[in-house]
């Protein structure tokens, strides 16, 4: 059975390699390179899979997932700039790709239970682009 | 990892198939019979799938967008799939032959490093169509 609980931060965050050129990053990231950064409204889906917990009938303790992803994304995250206020990505760039790869780094160790585990993280930068990432390589 | 964008387009469309009699096509397509068509606003969500590159990126935002833009928004939006869309002038406009349409569209120019993994659309907010591609 999947299980998938949504959170929301707020964020600002630039795309651009400092190894590269302004010309270069433009063509690259297009108006996610301009200089000063801009914000979005992400949004997070988590998704566990597991089997019902045979006594509480739970795939994961809701309140629990909820601490864990208050704790590790939406407290270090939300109102923030990336790039500034975020390791890693004060080194590395804080494309969507990006971000759901740190959110799965973080998250994974804390959602493993004997019958769950961490399935699917799915962040949404708009309404219109969104990555889902399942821990491949 | 996969990464979906999504795209919106308005178009019109009738159901209609020669093989049947009006009254198996009224039956069969009830109000999407009507013979002056009708319309809907699209929405369609284009999956690609890879990894991640060393921009930090599975595909170039830009690149997916003029690829979908000149592959399929500019062929289908404020048009009528019936009359101005080729691929489909042998084949009922439905939302299940226009979902393989735009995949071929797509494949047939298909220059991005990552693969096409889905096609998804909705006629409405209730109607919605999944193309996994191979």
């Amino acid at each position: 059975m999947l299980l998938t609980r949504k959170a929301e931060f707020s964020a600002s965050h630039v795309c651009r390699n400092p190894a590269l050129s302004d010309a270069e990053n433009q063509a690259l990231y297009g108006v996610n390179a301009n200089p000063h950064g801009h914000g979005h409204n992400y949004v997070l889906e988590v998704t566990i899979e597991g089997d019902p917990d045979p006594v509480t009938g739970m795939v994961f303790d809701l309140r629990q997932l909820k601490e864990i992803i208050n704790a590790e994304v939406v407290d270090p995250m939300d109102h923030r700039f990336l790039n500034h206020e975020v390791p890693p990505f004060d080194r590395t760039v804080p494309t969507t790709e990006n971000i759901a790869v740190e959110i799965w780094k973080r998250l994974h160790n804390r959602i493993e239970l004997p019958n769950a585990h961490l399935k699917n993280v799915r962040l949404y930068e708009t309404a219109d682009l969104y990555v889902d990432y399942g821990g491949e390589a | 990892m996969r990464l979906t964008r999504r795209y919106h387009f308005a178009a019109s469309h009738r159901l209609n198939t020669d093989a049947l009699t009006p009254e198996e096509n009224a039956s069969l397509y009830g109000k999407c019979n009507n013979p002056f068509g009708h319309g809907h606003d699209y929405v369609l969500d284009v999956s690609v799938e890879g990894p991640v590159d060393a921009s930090g990126q599975i595909v170039g935002r830009e690149a997916l967008d003029t690829l979908v833009e000149q592959q399929v928004l500019d062929r289908v939006d404020h048009r009528n799939l019936n009359c101005d869309l080729p691929e489909l002038r042998d084949r009922v406009p439905t939302t299940e032959n226009l979902a393989s349409v735009i995949e071929d569209l797509l494949t047939r120019q298909w220059s991005l490093p990552a693969r096409l993994a889905r096609v998804r659309i909705s006629e409405t907010a209730r109607n919605t169509f999944e193309l996994e591609t191979k």
